[in-house]
């Protein structure tokens, strides 16, 4: 049985190979570049407008919304980041209603570039945020104790998005498989829309986290001085 | 026994003790999880889509712990380590 799209190769040269995993990630990327090219080609500022941008209009301000609720303060600057992890990973597992298709989030080498550019993103948007010393700083808070707790928490927490989406993709696409040598018509459908929620909720889990820790991060000792936000807003 | 069944029969035990203890936890985490946000939604229906954001966000990380049992034991089935260096080993005498 396969584990992952990594083990369906589809070409070899030596010790070149073309895997599922780089061959799903090129199309996905490829549709969409092309498709926000394409959408954003004749954009316009009147009520008549396409179908596709407003498409594209809902999708943006949607996760502009989300990533300010999660409590960074100008969304404009982090929708590139979070927006397209978000975008990719949605579409990487809505593509799965696609036959001959498997998502290249079920393997962990994918999951784990993702989650290794949020490991990069959470220090750059920090100390671009309250500087070299500030992000610093916010390590031994509240204590200089928490020093190695906070390191350690950092490492963690990548490794846990990595196998996380890692592993609800996988198991999507494992449990279809066992279905369709038990219960061979209907029940694996019914699984596969559930995979499509699942795959749903995971991406807006990764994004969403995220976007938590890069509010963390930047956020730093100024909310200590703001005064609370009553709890009914 | 051998060597090779000696962790043929480990490995497929393990497996089914990890998901089946693994998923315990998570189980009852993620029931108390729901009952609590159903009985929040109950008391203040105009924060609707905060729990429910929370709550989600909440249920993954929940259940993220079912999946990494599921991993490992996903692992320990198809991609055992010590299974390919006993395979290995044999196929080199």
């Amino acid at each position: 049985m396969r584990l992952s799209p990594d083990d369906m190769i589809f070409w070899r040269h030596g010790f070149l190979k073309l895997n599922g995993t780089i061959v799903f990630t090129w199309a996905l990327m490829l549709v969409l570049a092309a498709g926000s090219k394409l959408v954003t080609r004749k954009l316009s500022t009147d009520l008549e407008r396409s179908p596709w941008q407003n498409l594209l209009e809902i999708v943006v301000t949607g996760i502009e919304k989300q990533i300010a609720d999660v409590g960074l303060r100008n969304p404009q600057k982090y929708i590139g980041f979070l927006g397209t992890l978000f975008l990719f990973i949605a579409l990487a597992s809505l593509c799965t209603i696609i036959p001959g298709y498997e998502p290249p989030t079920g393997s962990l080498s994918t999951t784990a570039a993702l989650a290794l550019c949020v490991l990069v993103a959470v220090p750059f948007f920090g100390i671009e945020e309250q500087g070299l010393l500030g992000y610093l700083k916010s390590y031994t808070e509240p204590t200089l104790i928490m020093l190695p707790f906070n390191i350690i928490s950092e490492l963690s927490r990548t490794l846990a998005l990595a196998v996380r989406l890692f592993g609800n993709m996988m198991s999507g696409t494992m449990i279809i498989a066992i279905l369709l040598t038990i219960t061979p018509f209907f029940f694996p459908i019914a699984m596969s829309a559930l995979g499509l929620l699942t795959g749903m909720v995971q991406a807006y889990i990764f994004s969403i986290l995220a976007g938590v820790y890069i509010a963390a991060a930047t956020r730093g000792r100024k909310s200590k001085a703001e005064p609370k936000q009553p709890l009914t807003a | 026994m051998d060597s090779v069944t000696i962790i043929a029969v480990a490995s497929i035990v393990t497996a089914g003790l990890t998901i089946a203890l693994g998923s315990i936890g998570p189980a009852l985490g993620e029931g108390r999880a729901v009952a609590t946000a159903l009985s929040a939604l109950a008391q203040q229906p105009d924060a609707a889509s905060t729990i429910t954001r929370t709550l989600f966000v909440g249920l993954a990380m929940i259940e993220s712990i079912a999946i990494y049992c599921f991993v490992v034991s996903m692992i320990l089935l198809f991609a055992n380590p010590f299974w390919n260096h006993v395979i290995a080993q044999t196929a080199g005498k």
